[in-house]
Parts: C-alpha cells; sequence; structure tokens
C-alpha cells in the first residue's frame, strides 16, 4: 500500500509536470480511495481552499493560549520537528514560519488530522508535494492535539 | 516456443497419468462458475481469515477464503529474517527453551479461542511438534505474545486443542518419554517400565489470555496423536486418540499395528482439575520456560520454571477411561452438539462413531472389558454409536457443517468423503489432489460451525502448478459445502507442510490494531522525536537512540565505533500512520534486518568486524525518497580514538551536516 501510495505520488507528480498544473487527482486505487472519492465526487470545483476538507469550521483564534501552545511545541517534538523546523527553512517538509498567514486555522487544522484526501485535491498542497515528493504522513493527531499544534504554530507566528 | 511445446507435452504426459493411477474428474468436478465464486475484486475484503499451519518452516500463513489469497506470514516458532522475528534482542527471548535458543520448530495444529463453544476472535494458539511448546497469538495485532515450554514431553503432537469456554489448552505427548524427574539415560528395553505418555493441561486466564501449565497427568506409556474437547454435555471431557497400545519401540509400522483395536483416551478435565485443587498429584522438579511478550515495552522476556504438578493414573481412577477404537486412530472429532466422538482408525476400513451418553452409561454400569495399564476400558459395543461401512481408504479427520453432516479426509484413496452423523450413510465423495491430510470447515470443530466452505490440506500436490524442480509446493483445495453435493471451487499453493487450520469470518476482526501510539510506547531505549536521538557509549557497548520517519533516520550518520564494540541500534518508527513500517539493515550484520511497525521500537545487535565505513539503510520501500533513507557508520580499529559523534540531518544545505558529541557513561 504505501508503495502504491508513492507510485500514487510520482504519477501525480509526473502529471503537474507534464500537463502543467491539472488538478484532477489521480485514479490509482489506494487505501484511501474512499476518501478520495468523497472529494471527487464533490466535485474539485466545490473544494474550498481556505478550508479544505475534514471537520474542522470556524476554529476560534481570538485569544492566544500560552499553555495549549507550550502542549503544542511537545507533541511537535514527537511528531512533526523530524520534518518541520519553527523556521522558514525547509528540511524534509515546509517551515513552519508563516503557515498561520499564509492558511486559515480551519484549513491547518483540517490538513494536520486529515492529510492524504487533502493532499490529492489542494492547489497549494500539490505544489509542496512536487517540491517536498512525501505525502505528509498522517501522524494520528486527536481534535486537541491538533489544536495544540495550531496554537504553536501560532506562537511562532508571534501570537501573544 | 521450444519451451512452450515442452509444457505442451510435459502437460500431456502429466494428464495421462494422472488419468491412470490418481483421482479422477477435477476438470469436471469444478463447474463454470467456480472462478466468479471465488474472485475477490482489488480492494475488497474475503469473507474469512483462515489460519493455516506452517508445517516445518514453523510459521502460521494466513490465507483469505474464498480467493485463496496469502494475506500475511506470522512468525511464531522459527526465526524470520522478513522482519527480524527471533533475531532482534526484543524477540529472541520469544525462542528461549530448557535447551538454549531454539530457532526452529514444526508447527502442526492451531485452535482459535472460543466463548460458550463458538470461535470469539481473540486468541490462537499454536503447538511446536518437536521441542514441545504451545503459542498464543494476539488477533488485534496477529503477533506472537507468549511462548510456554511444555516438559515431561516429546513429540507435542496432539495440541493445542481447548475446551469450550478456553479454559484451558491441552498439550499430549506424542512420544512416551521417562518423566523429567526420571533419567531418560536408560536402555530402550526398558520401555515398557521407565516410558510414560504425559498429558498436559495448560490453565488460560480469562482476561489477558496469558497461560500456565496447571497440571498434568501421567498416563499410560503410548503415543497420544490429536485430541478434541468435549462440548455442551461432555464440555467437561477431553478424548485423545491413542495409537502403539502395543509399546513396541522399533520397527513401529510394522509392531505398532499388531492389535486390532487401539483406543481414545476420555479425560475428565473438570474432575483432574478439582483433584489438584485438593492436593492430589507429586510435585515434580522440572525445567521449561515461560516466554512473554509486552506490547507496550515491544520486548519478550524469558522465565524459567522449575516445577509441575503430575497426577498419577491412580489419582485419576474416576476421571480417565479407554474406549477401544479400530486400529491406530488418528483424528478425534466431537461434533457439534457434544454427542458423537469420531475415530478415525487410520489402518481401518470403517470410521467408528461413538456416543457420549452410552460412554456415561456404560462408565455407570461399569460396563468394562478389564484395564490398560490401571485405566478402566470401556467395552466398545457399549460405547458406540455406529461404524461407517466402507469410507474410504485411510480416514483421518472429520469436520462438522452444523447440519447434522461430518466429512472425513481420506489419506490413501485421496478424497472427502460425507456423511450423516446420525444414520452413518456415506452422502458424497470429493476427490483430492493429492494425500489430504487435514479438513478444515470455518468453525468446524467448534459448537457453531460457518458451514459454506470446506479445505482441504493435501500431503501431495504433483501435477497442480508448474514443475519447480523436485520440490512442490502443496496444495489446499477450497470446496463449496453449501448444497448436497461438494464443489470443488479452487486450489492454491501452500508453505509445507500444512496441517490443521482454523478460520473465522473477517468481519469478526473488528479491533484491528493499525499502528502503535507512540505516547504509549514504554521501551526502554525508545526515543520520542528526533530531538531525543543520540549515541550513547557504555564501555565497549554503543546504544543508539535511532528514529525513522519518511524518508530519513536520526541520527544518519556515525563515527567512533571500534572494532569489538557490541552495537545495538534501537529504532524507533516516529510514523503513526497504518501500513508505514521502516526497515533497518546494515552491512555485515550477522542475523537480520528489523521491520518496525510505526510507533514501535526494535533493536539490531551488530559487532563490526574490521574497521571500514559500512553503509546502512531502510529496506522497506517507504516513500519517493526512500533509497535517499541511508547513512554510514565508520568502524575504526579496536583502541583507537576515534571521536565518538553522529550527525542529524537536520540542516538546509546537508552537504555537510551538523555533529553532536556522543554521550559516554
Amino acid at each position: 500500500m504505501k508503495t502504491i501510495h508513492s507510485i500514487a505520488a510520482a504519477f501525480l507528480a509526473l502529471g503537474l509536470v507534464s500537463c502543467g498544473g491539472d488538478k484532477k487527482t489521480d485514479s490509482v486505487p489506494t487505501a484511501s480511495t474512499e476518501t478520495t472519492a468523497t472529494a471527487e465526487s464533490s466535485g474539485t470545483n466545490a473544494y474550498d481552499p481556505k478550508r479544505g476538507i475534514g471537520k474542522h469550521e470556524n476554529v476560534d483564534v481570538s485569544t492566544f493560549d500560552p499553555a495549549m501552545a507550550a502542549e503544542g511545541r511537545k507533541l511537535a517534538e514527537v511528531k512533526c520537528t523530524s520534518c518541520h523546523k519553527p523556521t522558514e527553512e525547509k528540511l524534509v517538509g515546509p517551515g513552519w514560519k508563516g503557515v498561520t498567514q499564509r492558511q486559515t486555522p480551519e484549513w491547518i487544522m483540517n490538513f494536520i488530522t486529515n492529510p492524504d484526501p487533502m493532499i490529492d485535491v489542494d492547489p497549494e498542497l500539490q505544489k509542496q508535494l512536487e517540491l517536498c515528493l512525501v505525502r505528509m504522513p498522517n501522524q494520528g493527531l486527536n481534535d486537541t492535539e491538533a489544536r495544540q499544534i495550531l496554537e504553536y504554530m501560532r506562537e511562532i507566528d508571534g501570537a501573544k | 516456443m521450444k519451451s512452450l511445446k515442452f509444457f505442451g507435452l510435459g502437460s500431456v504426459m502429466a494428464l495421462l497419468l494422472v488419468s491412470g493411477c490418481k483421482p479422477k474428474g477435477t476438470e469436471t468436478a469444478v463447474t463454470g462458475d467456480a472462478a466468479e465464486r471465488v474472485y475477490v475484486a482489488p480492494g475488497k475484503y474475503d469473507e474469512y481469515y483462515n489460519f493455516v499451519s506452517g508445517g516445518f518452516n514453523g510459521q502460521v500463513n494466513v490465507y483469505g477464503l474464498p480467493s485463496g489469497r496469502l494475506l500475511k506470514v506470522l512468525p511464531v516458532f522459527s526465526q524470520n529474517p522478513e522482519n527480524g522475528y527471533g533475531y532482534s534482542e526484543e524477540t529472541k527471548p520469544m525462542l528461549e527453551t530448557s535447551h538454549g535458543f531454539i530457532p526452529w520448530d514444526d508447527q502442526h495444529h492451531l485452535s482459535l479461542s472460543q466463548t460458550n463453544g463458538e470461535v470469539d476472535g481473540r486468541w490462537l494458539f499454536a503447538n511446536a511438534n518437536n521441542t514441545p511448546r504451545v503459542a498464543r497469538l494476539d488477533l488485534k495485532t496477529f503477533k506472537t505474545v507468549e511462548i510456554l515450554e511444555i516438559p515431561n514431553s516429546a513429540g507435542n503432537h496432539s495440541s493445542p486443542f481447548l475446551t469450550e469456554n478456553t479454559e484451558y489448552v491441552v498439550a499430549g505427548t506424542r512420544f512416551a518419554v521417562p518423566t523429567d524427574d526420571q533419567s531418560g539415560d536408560v536402555p530402550i528395553e526398558s520401555f515398557k517400565s521407565n516410558f510414560k505418555g504425559v498429558l498436559s493441561f495448560i490453565g488460560i486466564d480469562k482476561q489477558s489470555g496469558e497461560m500456565d501449565l496447571s497440571f498434568q497427568i501421567e498416563a499410560p506409556g503410548i503415543n497420544f496423536d490429536l485430541s478434541h474437547a468435549g462440548k455442551k454435555k461432555s464440555g467437561d471431557w477431553f478424548f485423545f486418540s491413542c495409537y502403539n497400545s502395543e509399546k513396541a519401540n522399533t520397527l513401529l509400522e510394522v509392531n505398532a499395528s499388531q492389535n486390532d483395536k487401539d483406543f481414545i483416551m476420555a479425560v475428565n478435565w473438570k474432575k483432574a482439575a478439582e483433584l489438584v485443587k485438593a492436593g492430589k498429584g507429586r510435585k515434580v522438579t522440572t525445567e521449561y520456560a515461560h516466554n512473554k511478550f509486552d506490547e507496550s515495552t515491544h520486548t519478550a522476556t524469558s522465565t524459567m520454571k522449575k516445577e509441575v504438578i503430575v497426577l498419577s493414573v491412580e489419582d485419576m481412577k474416576d476421571a480417565m477411561f479407554m474406549i477401544p477404537c479400530p486400529k491406530s486412530p488418528h483424528g478425534c472429532d466431537v461434533d457439534p452438539t457434544g454427542e458423537y466422538i469420531v475415530g478415525s482408525g487410520k489402518l481401518a476400513a470403517l470410521i467408528p462413531v461413538f456416543s457420549f451418553d452410552k460412554m456415561i452409561k456404560a462408565i455407570a454400569d461399569k460396563n468394562f472389558a478389564g484395564e490398560f495399564d490401571g485405566v478402566k476400558v470401556i467395552k466398545y459395543e457399549a460405547a458406540l454409536h455406529g461404524e461407517v461401512q466402507k469410507p474410504g481408504l485411510g480416514p483421518l479427520h472429520t469436520e462438522f457443517d452444523g447440519k447434522g453432516n461430518a466429512y472425513t479426509s481420506m489419506f490413501v484413496s485421496s478424497e472427502v468423503v460425507k456423511w450423516n452423523i446420525k444414520d452413518l450413510k456415506v452422502l458424497d465423495r470429493q476427490p483430492t489432489f493429492y494425500s489430504v491430510g487435514h479438513l478444515m470447515i470455518p468453525g468446524g470443530d467448534s459448537a457453531k460451525p460457518f458451514g459454506k466452505y470446506l479445505v482441504a490440506y493435501n500431503k501431495i500436490t504433483k501435477d497442480r502448478y508448474l514443475p519447480t524442480g523436485p520440490e512442490l509446493a502443496q496444495s489446499a483445495q477450497l470446496y463449496d459445502i453449501s448444497g448436497d453435493k461438494m464443489k470443488l471451487l479452487l486450489d492454491f499453493p501452500t508453505f509445507g507442510e500444512p496441517h490443521y487450520a482454523q478460520a473465522l469470518p473477517g468481519d469478526m476482526l473488528k479491533d484491528q490494531v493499525k499502528f502503535f501510539r507512540i505516547e504509549d510506547n514504554k521501551h526502554p531505549y525508545a526515543t520520542k522525536g528526533e530531538a531525543e536521538s543520540k549515541v550513547v557509549r557504555e564501555g565497549n557497548k554503543v546504544h543508539v537512540y535511532m528514529t525513522s520517519i519518511r524518508s530519513h533516520f536520526a541520527p544518519d550518520n556515525i563515527e567512533g565505533i571500534r572494532v569489538g564494540d557490541e552495537v545495538y541500534f534501537h529504532v524507533t518508527n516516529l510514523e503513526q500512520d497504518w501500513d508505514i513500517p521502516h526497515g533497518f539493515a546494515i552491512k555485515g550484520a550477522q542475523n537480520a534486518e528489523l521491520l518496525i511497525m510505526p510507533g514501535e521500537t526494535c533493536t539490531l545487535k551488530w559487532m563490526p568486524k574490521k574497521p571500514g565505513m559500512y553503509p546502512m539503510y531502510c529496506t522497506d520501500f517507504c516513500s519517493a525518497l526512500h533509497q535517499e533513507m541511508q547513512g554510514y557508520v565508520r568502524v575504526s580499529p579496536a583502541g583507537s580514538n576515534t571521536p565518538l559523534i553522529y550527525s542529524l540531518n537536520n540542516k538546509k544545505d546537508n552537504a555537510q551536516s551538523p555533529v553532536k558529541a556522543g554521550e559516554t557513561k
């Protein structure tokens, strides 16, 4: 399955290169076929690039919670920092600095809890995949953990 | 072209040979829609998991039914280089015994745990025949989690069969041997006086499944072949088939076939357990290993036990009886109602079926024919329900469909014979290819068979697949038994030699572990996050706390290892997504690779023999950048003072990575 994943990723990358960014997802069957199908059936046009795919909407970021950010940092050191730096520097994946300005809180929460289906359709993620060539692994985050990581990302970007 | 012609001719010749002397009619036996009925489309699941014994490769193999697709090979009693089982530091203790580390065994029979006589999908038990052991596999992870050695035994053949609520798993010895507290250094001529046939009853903890050798019964020195527990009304009893009642010890194929009848031994295990509770039995000093795998530390431990309680024939006088059974009974199978006990006299031209009610009545009426080494022998006719006449040649094993029918494998005449349990009439027969051993119907030895399919496990497979030199894969054959007549649907190759098997519906296993939560990893050398990666020297031992994630190791380069060092790579897979294992291999390793599941920590011991630069890499293709998942270990001569440093692949321009100093304790 993982091989198919990486083949799918390669195909996707090839597709992007040869067809100049055709947004249609590849139809290689993978374990995420069902979720992909859902994304497709709703139509790529229906995809909201500001929100992504997932259950998170209207994430309240009106106040900053330093305790939550501290928890997020601990989590990140187990699950994220093998591939992401808190600076702008790219490691395996892009650096986190500035991500909360580029993306909405909903998009970030949805992506980090539901990476595969979003990588398949999101134009920004497809561009990143072409650069990084590694699909972001699902790290099995629950909703609280995802929110804590978002808070840590906001802290990196200067939230107080 | 030439080879095609050759094959064509070969097949024709093979067909001629087949029609000459082998069972006829496979081609016609396969109906037109057979392929359709076993076709499972990509992405669709099979109906059943079929757990098949790995025979002399020591493992358990899992197939999907009806497709016959191999789903997994589960290492149990043999080292497995594919994933490092029995090679990694964590799993080596699983193969410890009182004889030391044993990397192989002969795996024969399997038993799925039961509740109220029905399969419940919790555990799978497996026996090791050669160095007697019983293993328990956890069906949440499909991992071997416990192995218990069986003392006072040799050839653990009538094993591992379970009582209907998984209270006990049994292990009856095939070889009569002197018990461990008597010296085995005795003349073979003293067989009749010194040799005993010990039956072991292993208690199973209701919640954890953990095994404990509760007691043993020192039965007469004959060979125990197979067994099954009773169910429902016969649930307190265990039945064992016995051969060599002659107690011969040379040229057994002649000398153990002298008596017209051997026995089925009936043991009331509930009474035996009560006797032990009441303080009966002698304590025998012996040694046997108890190995357990802890899923939170991902690590096994081995403990040596020193004592076991053994009940004598005298202790068991009201709880153990012999029933005469025509010639060398092999299978000993109890029907779903618990009333009928089918003995399969493999040298007899009939199948005897015993009645539990009649057996109980015969005991109450003292309807005995005499004694065998102090065990009362019930009169054959007093316990007999009836005989299936001329069923075929070489009856071995019987399974049940839950609709009143029994299916018996015929080794010599290579066929499966269906017969009615009540009136004992033969209803149908189908050829197998060839020399069938065990049969399996999902749930077919339980109180609730799923009587839709039957699988025959064949010991010979000539003419079934493309030739592969003198050795061929053995075969399993799938029959549809939903109608009046059996229909052959499919055959597929198996690991040799498949013995018994078990199967359950796939939807019974819904709570599969998909990855290990990194938060729950209690391995003492776990590295939870790349920031914790480090290299620590303790004298000549070097511990590498390494992480892996798509697509790099941390650290990825290590210098300062010296010849004479014992290097322990403790690799933690940081992935938290399922089916993303990472491998780890290093040049010159004398054991194997590791295959580390998401969230797991595994350890490979490596002792470099000469100075040099040693590449290491991930063996399991994990992403488009899998080939980049690699690193180097520099080994200097013994006694050199190359500083212990390592690099973390964490710089944008990593042409020259930053290095950290290793720690020394």
